[in-house]
């Protein structure tokens, strides 16, 4: 059995430094946003804003200088990230990129896909998204069949990807396509691509979801031809690859503080209305919002020892997504508003528009169902 | 961990895994004190451990002692240790004697008198292990309205002996104006004064240990119980559960280890105890109902070694103070913080602690 590890992480002191550093800056970028359009947080898409970061050099914070980047520390890096979810800040545009594109790269990629793509990545002008899902490939990752024919000089690739968040936006996708076909290993032959999305042949179509936002796409390839030098890391290994980029995807604060911002707003509420019923239900959720802050914390701090935290960022994500989701049926318990569109307080704003958008969180990155298998696995049960 | 806690860890799992058999543990039910446990506990100074050196202690801090106390409640070891390394932690810094044996905790008593001439009275209920210890430890006001550290002996108390539901000495004891040793409440830095909390802080880390031995119990039994022609832990419904199981286990882990280095770094750590105690009581309700629900009715046999330890977290859990106690309190700071303060007060407490 997995022993899993959750050993507490005190932030270095140049950590708590940044942290008033990025609190000055958010004070004034944020100005004039409203609490409804700051709790989209990390879909929020701004690419003005990412700039902005990209120039106070929060966009790949970790990454080498030489590409561009910082090398400032995964925990420095995680007092940003956090700051930025907890006031609302519309990271959406550079998000991907940050978290899981860059550090791919630098695991894989070539040097020339390094020093072409990073440098501009950190200074948020280049937005990525990833290809992953498909319309028969969902949970089921492996069994992914968009194709990628050798021809010369390049690949040819035809298939459908769904689901893709910001495809509208990006520069960049980073694809997992299927180079060839094993019947008895559907792990083996896949490969991931760096796809420009501006190249013939690839059509993006907006799917606007229930709340009326179109964050996602599906993305057709037709004949599309991306050449050899957008390989990247090894032909077939793209299952080693995507696994190692996972434990980025889900290792960080956004999987436990998408909803953060109505926690704030109920509280707000709560002593505007001088309800003191609710006392225990909140210190309850503080309670768990300071539990997971830890386990997230130390999932950063295995991070920045080197370590690849799958098992333990898939625990965070567990029960953060749970959190996420019981935070705005708590506040519809505790502090009723008829949530409308457009219209009333700022907190039943914030309530109706996280009441609905919560239903994604533990489907987005690895549904609850997987992650827990993923957890069973780690127990020695599979 | 450092080599202090390296060492601390094997000795105390060695010590409870030759000690605490299901034997003992059912004898101590039935009223047998395990003195073969309790005195090898002491023989190799774990009692000590948050001690002074110049008292004979190991001058141990509460992430030192969050290993003994996971370790007593994996093996639900029938002992009073965790209330003997607090009640010899809060008489060591207060600079009283640490008497020999089991040590336990008083409350609901008063404090009358004055220097040299202290006097205890009042009922103290649910006394862990009254029966069994030799000093009593209480943290109280004086009439001076300072706070006092007080011990009694125990022998010659009128007592009522009662069990808590896992068959645990919770004692009655009346103390009628006995004479006691007191001293100012002394404890390095900020760190509060308040029974209450280091009770809680106690409580929860030897839940976090529970747990831990729920987690592994639980998922020992469903790859070896066998129905439908293949062990239980092989199907997606048991799989599930026990998922949530370890995610309840692993979150009342991080936030004991939290609140005891909290407790180490000589902070005011009321908020990360009240915090512990609610999120590790959540976890119990969860957590045991999931261990009993995949042991099935052999888990509810007197004769299974699941209800040892499942019996001890429903005990543990209603002492000092419930979660939602806690979480009362702590939902009115913030609430009140709110309502003083200005902009995210939330968010700028949490991330100042």
């Amino acid at each position: 059995m997995h022993n899993f590890r959750f050993d507490p992480c005190r932030l270095p002191l140049e950590a708590e430094e940044l942290r008033g550093e990025v609190r000055t800056f958010l004070k004034e970028a944020l100005v004039g946003i409203p609490p409804v359009v700051r709790a989209q947080t990390w879909s929020g898409y701004d690419p003005a804003f990412s700039k902005k970061l990209g120039q106070q050099g929060w966009i790949g914070m970790t990454w080498p200088k030489k590409y561009g980047g910082h090398e400032r520390t995964a925990l420095e890096r995680y007092v940003v990230l956090e700051e930025m979810l907890a006031a609302g800040a519309p990271v959406g545009a550079h998000w991907i990129g940050d978290r899981q594109s860059g550090p791919l790269l630098l695991n894989f990629g070539t040097e020339a896909q390094r020093q072409k793509i990073l440098p501009q990545a950190a200074r948020g002008d280049i937005l990525f998204c990833i290809g992953m899902s498909e319309p028969d490939s969902g949970s089921d990752l492996a069994a992914t069949r968009t194709k990628a024919e050798k021809v010369a000089d390049g690949w040819l690739v035809n298939g459908t990807k769904l689901w893709t968040s910001n495809a509208h936006n990006a520069h960049y996708m980073i694809a997992l396509f299927r180079t060839s076909s094993n019947p008895d290993n559907k792990h083996a032959g896949l490969t991931q691509f760096l796809v420009d999305l501006t190249i013939p042949g690839i059509s993006i179509r907006p799917i606007k979801d229930l709340t009326g936002n179109a964050h996602f796409n599906e993305v057709v390839f037709e004949d599309v031809f991306v050449p050899d030098d957008m390989v990247v890391g090894e032909e077939g290994n793209g299952w080693a690859q995507v696994t190692a980029e996972l434990a980025f995807e889900r290792s960080g604060p956004e999987r436990y503080l998408s909803s953060y911002l109505l926690l704030g707003e109920l509280i707000r509420e709560l002593a505007r209305r001088g309800d003191k019923s609710a006392d225990a239900e909140v210190g309850r959720l503080i309670a768990h919002l300071v539990t997971l802050r830890q386990m997230s914390l130390s999932v950063a701090g295995l991070l920045e020892a080197g370590e690849n935290p799958i098992l333990e960022a898939s625990v965070v994500k567990d029960l953060g997504a749970l959190y996420e989701q019981e935070l705005p049926v708590k506040a519809h318990e505790l502090a009723n508003v008829e949530p409308m569109i457009g219209t009333g307080s700022d907190y039943g704003q914030v309530l109706g528009f996280l009441s609905q958008a919560s239903v994604s969180f533990s489907l987005r990155g690895g549904t609850r169902e997987i992650l827990r298998g993923i957890i069973a696995r780690g127990l020695g049960l599979r | 961990m450092n080599e202090f806690q390296n060492i601390l860890s094997e000795t105390i799992e060695r010590l409870l895994s030759d000690h605490v058999t299901k034997e003992v543990v059912q004898a101590a039910e039935e009223g047998t004190w395990p003195s073969a446990l309790w005195n090898a506990l002491e023989e190799n100074g774990l009692t000590r451990l948050m001690v002074s050196e110049e008292k004979g202690g190991a001058d141990g801090t509460w992430a030192d002692a969050l290993i003994l106390l996971r370790a007593q409640g994996r093996h639900a070891a029938p002992v009073p240790l965790g209330e003997t390394l607090l009640a010899s932690w809060l008489l060591s810094n207060a600079g009283l004697d640490v008497p020999e044996g089991p040590l336990t905790l008083l409350n609901d008593v008063t404090l009358a008198g004055q220097d040299g001439a202290w006097k205890l009275s009042g009922t103290a209920v649910h006394v862990p292990w009254g029966r069994n210890a030799t000093f009593g430890v209480a943290v109280l006001e004086g009439p001076d309205g300072v706070t006092y550290v007080a011990r009694t002996p125990l022998a010659e108390t009128k007592k009522s002996h009662e069990l808590n539901i896992a068959r645990e000495p919770r004692d009655t004891i009346q103390f009628d104006g006995v004479s006691v040793e007191a001293a100012p409440c002394q404890l390095p830095g900020n760190l509060p004064k308040n029974l209450q909390v280091w009770g809680a802080l106690m409580r929860s880390s030897l839940m976090a240990g529970g747990l831990e031995y729920l987690q592994s119990q639980t998922v020992q039994y469903a790859n070896e119980r066998k129905q439908f022609g293949k062990p239980i832990g092989k199907f997606q419904a048991i799989q599930q559960q026990l998922a949530v199981l370890a995610t309840q286990a692993a979150a009342a882990g991080a936030i004991a280890a939290h609140a005891c280095e909290a407790a180490s770094s000589d902070v005011d750590c009321s908020f990360e105890v009240a915090v512990a105690k609610t999120r590790i009581d959540e976890a119990v309700n969860i957590s045991t109902s999931i261990a009993h629900q995949v042991h099935g009715a052999i888990g509810f046999t007197y004769e299974h070694n699941l209800h040892l330890v499942t019996r001890r977290l429903w005990s543990w859990r209603a002492e000092f103070g419930s979660g939602r106690e806690w979480a009362a309190k702590l939902g009115r700071e913030a609430i009140v913080r709110t309502s003083e303060g200005e902009g995210d007060t939330l968010w700028r407490y949490v991330t100042s602690r």
